[in-house]
């Protein structure tokens, strides 16, 4: 019982990664049929995950309900739509036309355009704290973002025909530079935690600590 | 006023002799309409050849230029199914010139049309799929050539009745198999025509026909240069059996480099047992977890933990799992309330799994409650606004942003924010790092994300990949310095070796 807790999956770990590497460089379609395969079995774990994440969300607001936390009308709204939603579509199907489609569109289509509306007013109240000039660092970060800002919209254009070139310039120069050494970086990272799970150094991820 | 006098004067006399010296020159006569019969007929009849007077009219002659220097190869590092079609391209070609190539399964034909290109397209380099060092000699003899790509593969093509192509795959993959009619689902060729029950004509039907892949055996080809209605033809018949390989030599220097880094990375780790005291450069947002999770533990108020957006297969959530396993670790010395709202149900249930193990490492298994790391919604928005209920309902005094976030990073930080809690993001997705920073008190920009377990770890074999990576990076920005340097002074052949050629 413990070869499966700890070193199958160790194993496991190993087999798959080391086959998903060495398929990177073999072209032949034994390669490609594999990673079909995989791909196909993950879908096929997904799909049953899904038992388990409404398993877990109806037990977590079943338990605030019950237990009467601060705040459990929410959890009893939870509750009732999630009811009331599989069987409306377990009865009229879940086309558009049907109660589910109505719901769909004129409940959670709109509540999900609010929601990405409210980004607008998140980003003005950020921009207000990025912007204070408080460091050297700030300052410079303030000038910059507002040439940009200016470079890319008709009015900067209409300031100075050079302010868009400059903004341009900021964008693929200095900020380009900036970004490419992220990437690289998240790049070498990634093997090497690659490497660490494939070798079993790092396994955290089983849930089982070290 | 007697000077505007005169001045008008003068502008009409001006303007009188102007329009007397446009009306003595003689109108000319206006060419027949076109299309008007009779008067073309009146020109057919006296035989006037305009401008050549007796000479025989001039016929312009076409000359097609022949195709020359044509090659057919097995496309190198596939799967077996590729041809490579190759010639020689002349300095200056028109796109009214066109190439067509076409396909057979025997040198007689017959003929199949493959593909057709315009002559000022589809260009290659001639360096082929070489090693990348010999790549930089071999690219000192590069042509200009054209190229076409003869794929076999899976397709299907549109054929009437009686088995002509009518529509082929989509261009540029050409499955092509001819003498091949429209068969049925197990094989047997369809009957050609359907006799029309109203009008007993034979109908010409178009039927739709999977092509079977994968063509055993040698397929020939022709090409053929087009100008218009002249044509010219080159005169061999080339022909080449695609085959399968087993390994892509053109992603030689990826794995060279692939197994080179991985190497870097064993061998600190070895040489971290050996040696536990290794020096690791400092990262303040993750010397704040402490912090963050004591401030929380005095207040009485829980930690919000997320896991990110993104599934299990995105590296970026393991590693958020794994900083998840060593604050569980934390949160559970400290007997503080640890919540993790989970967006993706397999990453719930290795949550739990973490959580549940942090807690019993740190001698506290009682206090773990499942119940605690439970899952929200797979919708974007609808996560960003369940999780920013959260935060404004129990106003946790730390929410930890890990792993992998779209465009829902801004709201829950910047709600986070206003709730007055310390919060500690790190991510991987460069367009939200900009957001993380304005709104968290500490940012794990891109590589920390990946780091911050080594880190909070403090074991040695994982602190030695940490090192192994930092040699890495310090390998990549030397060549990047020379490359850069070279580069300049018209050298490319370190650019060349990190060149992807695939």
């Amino acid at each position: 019982m413990q070869f499966f807790r700890k070193q199958f999956p160790i194993l496991l770990a190993f087999a798959m990664g080391m086959t998903m590497f060495i398929r990177e460089f073999v072209p032949a379609k034994i390669a490609t049929d594999l990673y079909e395969g995989f791909t196909k079995w993950a879908i096929v774990i997904v799909g049953f995950s899904a038992v388990f994440a409404i398993l877990s969300l109806l037990h977590h607001h079943v338990n605030r309900v019950r237990r009467k936390v601060p705040g459990y009308g929410y959890s009893m709204v939870t509750i009732i739509a999630f009811i009331q939603m599989l069987l409306l579509g377990l009865i009229f199907s879940v086309r558009p036309g049907t109660p589910v489609g109505w719901e769909y569109w004129w409940l959670f289509v709109p509540m999900q355009a609010t929601m990405f509306a409210t980004l607008a007013f998140f980003i003005a109240s950020a921009a207000f704290r990025a912007f204070r000039a408080r460091t050297w660092e700030a300052l410079a970060l303030l000038i910059a973002g507002l040439l940009v800002m200016i470079g890319r919209v008709p009015i900067g254009e209409f300031i100075s025909p050079y302010l868009s070139d400059f903004a341009g310039w900021i964008m693929n120069n200095p900020n380009m530079a900036g970004l490419r050494g992220v990437v690289l970086g998240v790049a070498l990272a990634q093997i090497a935690i690659s490497v660490r799970i494939i070798f079993g150094i790092e396994r955290t991820y089983m849930g089982g600590g070290d | 006023m007697k000077n505007n006098l005169s001045q008008a004067a003068i502008f009409f006399v001006l303007l009188f002799a102007l329009s007397l010296a446009g009306f003595a020159q003689e109108p000319e006569e206006l060419p027949p309409a076109a299309g008007d019969p009779s008067e073309i007929a009146a020109l057919q009849d006296a035989d006037i050849v305009i401008g050549l007077e007796e000479e025989e009219p001039e016929v312009p002659v076409t000359t097609v230029p022949l195709p020359s220097g044509v090659t057919l190869r097995d496309l190198p590092n596939d799967d077996g199914t590729g041809l490579y079609l190759t010639w020689e391209a002349f300095p200056e070609e028109s796109p009214e010139l066109t190439y067509t190539a076409y396909l057979a399964e025997t040198p007689n034909g017959p003929w199949l049309e493959a593909g057709s290109i315009a002559g000022n397209e589809s260009y290659m380099e001639d360096h082929g799929h070489y090693f990348p060092i010999f790549y930089w000699f071999k690219k000192s003899r590069e042509a200009k050539l054209h190229h076409v790509l003869l794929v076999q593969d899976v397709a299907t093509g549109e054929f009437d009745a009686k088995g002509n192509a009518i529509r082929l795959p989509e261009p540029e993959g050409f499955t092509v198999r001819p003498n091949v009619g429209p068969k049925n689902k197990d094989g047997r060729p369809i009957e050609p025509g359907i006799i029309d029950p109203d009008t007993g004509e034979e109908k010409v039907s178009t039927k739709l026909v999977e092509i079977q892949p994968r063509t055993i055996g040698e397929l020939y080809v022709k090409l053929e240069a087009r100008l218009g209605d002249a044509t010219a033809e080159y005169p061999e018949v080339l022909s080449a059996t695609a085959r399968e390989n087993w390994f892509d030599v053109s992603k030689t220097n990826m794995l060279i480099l692939a197994v080179l880094f991985g190497a870097t990375v064993l061998y600190f780790i070895s040489r971290a047992r050996r040696d536990p005291n290794l020096f690791i450069r400092k990262i303040n947002g993750l010397d704040a977890v402490d912090e963050a999770i004591g401030r929380a533990t005095e207040m009485g108020k829980p930690i919000l933990y997320l896991n990110g957006m993104s599934s299990l297969a995105d590296l970026s959530t393991l590693a958020a799992l794994n900083i998840l396993g060593r604050v569980a670790r934390r949160v559970a010395n400290y007997e503080s309330t640890l919540v993790v709202p989970c967006r993706d149900p397999i990453v719930l249930t290795v949550a739990q799994e973490i959580v549940k193990a942090g807690f019993a490492d740190a001698g506290r298994p009682d206090a773990y409650n499942e119940d605690n790391i439970f899952f929200l919604t797979e919708d974007q928005f609808s996560y960003a606004a369940a999780v920013c209920g959260i935060m404004m309902r129990d106003k946790p005094a730390a929410n930890f942003f890990m792993g992998y976030y779209y465009a829902e990073s801004l709201i829950l930080a910047e709600t986070g924010a206003s709730t007055g809690a310390i919060q500690i993001a790190g991510t991987d997705a460069v367009t939200q790092l900009p957001f993380f920073v304005t709104t968290c008190d500490y940012t794990l920009i891109g590589e920390e994300l990946y780091a911050a377990s080594a880190y909070l770890s403090r074991e040695p074999l994982v602190l030695g990949s940490l090192k192994g990576q930092d040699m890495a990076k310090l390998f990549m920005m030397v060549v990047i310095l020379i490359g850069t340097l070279l580069v300049t002074f018209g050298m490319s052949f370190v650019k060349d070796l990190f060149k992807a050629l695939g």
